[in-house]
């Protein structure tokens, strides 16, 4: 188990990961980008896209992945997110009000850009809650320098 | 109706095996037990975006407790025969099980028809008014965003806290001490 943790699992599944990831990942943005029009949205989404970058961690182990993510990007990109999110809201204060949905119908109904900040605010939840997951995996199980690594 | 009560009864044996069993791999996939007989539940109450939800957030929350519980010295379950424990345990269940009966004979609405009606006013006017055709999004993300915007906030609070408590920097390592 250990050994795993550290190296990382066989190369079977090392393949099906490295091909796999990929369509996770395009699964969480597919999700996230057709939020207002069909079901999921920014947290499933980013929840989604957070697991792709999860197997690839469980898949290599603590050497690789130690070397490719780091912490605070993570915590870069998810702060990102709030940004984006809480100036969508105050932009609002511009034509109506506090979360206002100022762009309005820039479109018909069902078309992918349509609904206004709707789309955009789905995009800001996405990275928030995406990195905020990933940056918990990372600092809860990846670095943990008091585990014990022999048992 | 059958199969939702069959979900609920699923959940309930998940919840009692997650309890009980010594194993804590199997404990953790009994978990997971539950979430996903949820996640069912949600579909067949059409509901798909929570369903969708639920099951990626229960995936998560598995893997969470397979990586951070399996490898740790956690304590051990305490045995042996506590009275006290069982007296107050039954004692929960006759208090539950005397508020659900006393509940569910006679004072609740039919299932799927709520008392409070101003939840119509949405699937009738969202699309109109914010051109979404979902009509889940169109709530969270317009006309109830400010509860996202508690959501979003509760989260991020949580990922600091997380973050902050388990950061490496500044920890020493248990062993170094001796040397």
């Amino acid at each position: 188990m250990s050994k795993e943790r550290v190296h990382g699992m066989s190369i079977i599944v090392r393949t099906v990961t490295r091909i796999t990831m990929v369509l996770i990942f395009l699964y969480g943005i597919y999700i996230v980008l057709h939020g207002h029009l069909t079901p999921g949205g920014g947290f499933a989404g980013g929840v989604i896209i957070a697991l792709a970058f999860i197997n690839l961690l469980l898949a290599y182990g603590r050497e690789v992945s130690k070397q490719v993510f780091s912490k605070p990007a993570t915590s870069v990109v998810e702060a990102l997110g709030a940004i984006m999110f809480i100036s969508l809201a105050l932009l609002g204060l511009e034509s109506g009000g506090f979360l206002h949905n100022f762009i309005g119908d820039d479109g018909a109904a069902g078309n992918l850009i349509s609904a206004g900040t709707i789309p955009i605010t789905n995009i800001a939840i996405a990275l928030k809650v995406g990195a905020g997951m990933f940056g918990i995996y990372l600092s809860l199980i990846l670095l943990q320098p008091f585990e014990k690594e022999d048992k | 109706m059958v199969e939702l009560y069959i979900l609920l009864g699923v959940m309930i044996a998940g919840a009692v095996i997650a309890v009980q069993v010594k194993n804590r791999l199997s404990a953790v996939i009994a978990v997971g037990i539950i979430g996903l007989a949820a996640s069912i539940i949600f579909l067949l109450l059409k509901a798909p975006d929570i369903a969708l939800t639920q099951l990626v957030v229960e995936i998560v929350a598995v893997i969470f407790l397979i990586r951070a519980t399996l490898s740790r010295d956690l304590a051990k379950k305490p045995t042996g025969y506590r009275p006290f424990g069982a007296f107050m345990g039954i004692l929960f269940i006759a208090i539950g099980a005397i508020v659900a009966v006393g509940t569910f004979i006679g004072n609740l609405n039919v299932f799927g028809e709520p008392l409070m009606t101003v939840s119509t006013f949405y699937p009738l006017n969202a699309i109109e008014g914010t051109g979404a055709v979902n009509v889940v999004t169109a709530i969270i993300l317009d006309y109830r965003a400010y509860d996202t915007l508690g959501e979003a906030t509760v989260l991020f609070t949580a990922v600091i806290g997380v973050l902050a408590v388990m950061r490496p920097v500044g920890k020493k390592e248990v062993g170094n001490n001796d040397e």
